[in-house]
């Protein structure tokens, strides 16, 4: 008689890290009663960036897709929510969501030819991409061109009449943007589709001849990121409000920066885009002052990590734990025997 | 003759693209690597003309000769210490480390040389023109450099296909393990393409900086421009990269002329349909 087995996608890990990770939520919710306007507004640009560089390390670190371009995403993101506030006189939240659905139409055709480059040339193409957004957002006269312009503030007050109220509104909505994202993330890794994603990752041949359709598989996961990115780039911009091409398609702030937190905090593991994300806002918060210095580290930082331990921090936490914090993988479990002996 | 006049300069304009592309397609074709960072050295070739031709007293062209080598030494130290340990099955670490690099190079520029924008300056060769007629006149300086990018493209061409370290290149490229039987060390044979790309990358970082002004924040539109033209022409295939590089610089030439902002929207539209109709691109060596 064979010994029974099970297939379990939990551990004790996993099921500690969450019940902590809920419980930081609900102080997150909560800070507005004791944080100050300038620590809200900073938190509102840590969960932005959780949300980008999470939706970056799954296109990169589980998909194989290495995007230079996801500034594009962004960009499409603010300027949906300008154009769909200042000319629709849509409500900004509404707006907010509708700016995700553009990104992830968008990201169909834009999958459709950048699908057709492999590997590091994607990287290029997505670039590309990203510059051709950035120049048709300056034909656009009606949002001030290659100059920008500024949310009016009749769409500001109709968020909210008290200022205080406002940034409440985008504390909580970016909070709420920040779990959602990472959560759908893990749900989605730890589903049948992750199973073929991590497929697709070991051995894309393998996995076709298992019945995987690696290109559909690539092509949702593109356009959930850019649904995600083109939301947070609304989040963004409800926040900076105003708005220009080179800000809203800047690929030093919204790629550069993600790729750095993915690479320090461990690429193709989902607690490290969040490790990486909260070094490098101390890092700004205490260094920024140095200017480009700041940023010449910052590269070389990522470079001796992807040189010396390219798992990064959450890697190199895993291997001294022993254990995943975010267990994503399927074990193997063989039931305790009760008393009766086999073999 | 306005039109031809235009059509004429982007062909010109095209030379250059053509000579960003080919130390692009070099090192993609012999070691699957793509530079981020190819851009940005062509800004770095760029400001060490300037420091040479400033402290120096050269001009532009002459400095060359000390350029040209200067960088060819930096891309083999480059590929022998740093990006030879990032090849490999995965894609990410050259990705991420030569964007590292192009982060570094772009900033450090910045603090050096801050981001004011700089020229060369050729003297008399600069204004000096062939006219062709009472219409159509071109520049002397964007006819050597269109002369330049055709020989350099004939010289690597002759490189690949007539001489012992062509077939080293392409011996590697195909099977870095075989070739160690022969006597052949990939690394040193790595080291060695990407110095070659960093000798074309000088050639036209120089004619970059006496043709337009130049600040450290443009070597990202350089790297697309040569990806574009490589793209156009076809991997593999180093005519069809000048052939990339003149569609790429005649439809940005066209695009300017219906109106200044399209000039570059242009350029990648045009990328973008050959993306669609033709994704091997015009002239691709390798026929699947």
């Amino acid at each position: 008689m064979s010994p029974e087995i099970t297939i379990t996608d939990t551990t004790r890990s996993g099921r500690i890290t969450m019940v902590l990770a809920l419980c930081a939520v609900l102080a997150l919710a909560c800070a507005p009663l004791v944080a100050t306007s300038a620590h809200l507004n900073l938190m509102v640009q840590i969960f932005a960036y959780l949300a980008l560089a999470t939706l970056w390390n799954l296109l990169a670190g589980f998909s194989g897709l290495v995007s230079v371009g996801q500034q594009a995403f962004v960009g499409i993101g603010g300027y949906a929510l300008f154009g769909l506030t200042i000319f629709a006189d849509l409500h900004p939240l509404l707006a907010l969501a509708l700016a995700g659905i553009i990104g992830a139409v968008i990201a169909l055709p834009v999958a459709g030819l950048l699908f057709r480059l492999r590997g590091a040339y994607f990287a290029i193409g997505s670039w590309v991409a990203a510059e051709v957004f950035r120049l048709l957002a300056s034909q656009i006269s009606a949002l001030g061109g290659g100059s920008g312009t500024s949310l009016p503030a009749r769409i500001v007050t109709s968020m909210a009449s008290s200022r205080v109220w406002r940034e409440y509104v985008i504390y909580w909505t970016g909070l709420a943007i920040a779990v959602v994202v990472i959560g759908l993330t893990i749900f989605l890794l730890r589903s049948r589709f992750g199973l073929a994603l991590r497929a697709i990752h070991y051995n894309e041949g393998a996995a076709r001849a298992s019945g995987v359709n690696v290109t559909r598989v690539k092509l949702i996961v593109f356009v959930l990121a850019g649904f995600g990115t083109a939301m947070v780039g609304a989040l963004i911009f409800l926040q900076k409000l105003r708005i220009s091409p080179d800000a809203a398609f800047s690929v030093n702030d919204w790629t550069a920066f993600v790729i750095f937190m993915a690479v320090i905090g461990g690429i193709g593991r989902i607690e490290g885009p969040i490790i990486g994300c909260l070094i490098f806002f101390v890092l700004r918060e205490t260094l920024a002052d140095m200017g480009a210095l700041y940023l010449m580290m910052l590269g070389l930082v990522a470079i001796v990590i992807m040189l010396r331990a390219p798992r990064g921090i959450a890697g190199w936490l895993s291997e001294k734990l022993g254990f995943d914090l975010v267990p994503l993988s399927r074990r193997v479990v063989f039931a305790k025997s009760k008393g009766d002996s086999h073999v | 003759m306005d039109w031809v006049n235009s059509i004429t300069q982007g062909i010109l304009v095209g030379g250059l693209y053509a000579m960003f592309a080919a130390g692009l397609s070099l090192i993609f074709g012999v070691m699957r690597l793509v530079n981020i960072a190819h851009g940005d050295l062509v800004v770095l070739a760029a400001y060490l003309a300037l420091v040479v031709t400033t402290t120096l007293g050269l001009d532009p062209l002459t400095s060359l000769l000390i350029i040209v080598p200067l960088m060819a030494l930096i891309g083999y130290a480059l590929q022998r210490f740093l990006l030879n340990r990032t090849l490999g099955d995965d894609l990410l670490p050259p990705l991420l480390v030569t964007f590292g690099l192009s982060v570094i190079l772009q900033n450090g520029l910045m603090e050096i040389f801050t981001p004011d924008s700089r020229k060369l300056q050729a003297g008399a060769i600069e204004t000096a023109t062939l006219t062709l007629s009472s219409d159509l006149s071109l520049g002397i300086l964007p006819l050597l450099q269109f002369g330049v990018a055709v020989a350099i493209i004939g010289g690597l061409q002759l490189l690949s296909y007539r001489t012992a370290w062509g077939r080293a290149f392409r011996a590697t490229s195909d099977d870095q393990t075989t070739v160690q039987l022969v006597g052949v060390d990939p690394r040193h044979v790595f080291a060695m393409a990407m110095a070659l790309s960093l000798a074309v990358i000088a050639v036209a970082g120089v004619f970059l900086a006496v043709r337009a002004n130049f600040d450290p924040s443009m070597g990202p539109a350089r790297l697309i421009f040569g990806f574009e033209a490589v793209i156009i022409g076809g991997l593999g295939n180093l005519w069809g990269t000048l052939a990339g590089g003149v569609i790429l610089g005649v439809a940005q030439a066209i695009g300017a002329k219906i109106d200044p902002g399209w000039q570059l929207l242009a350029g990648h539209l045009v990328f973008l349909i050959v993306l669609a109709v033709r994704p091997e691109g015009f002239f691709p060596r390798v026929q699947h």
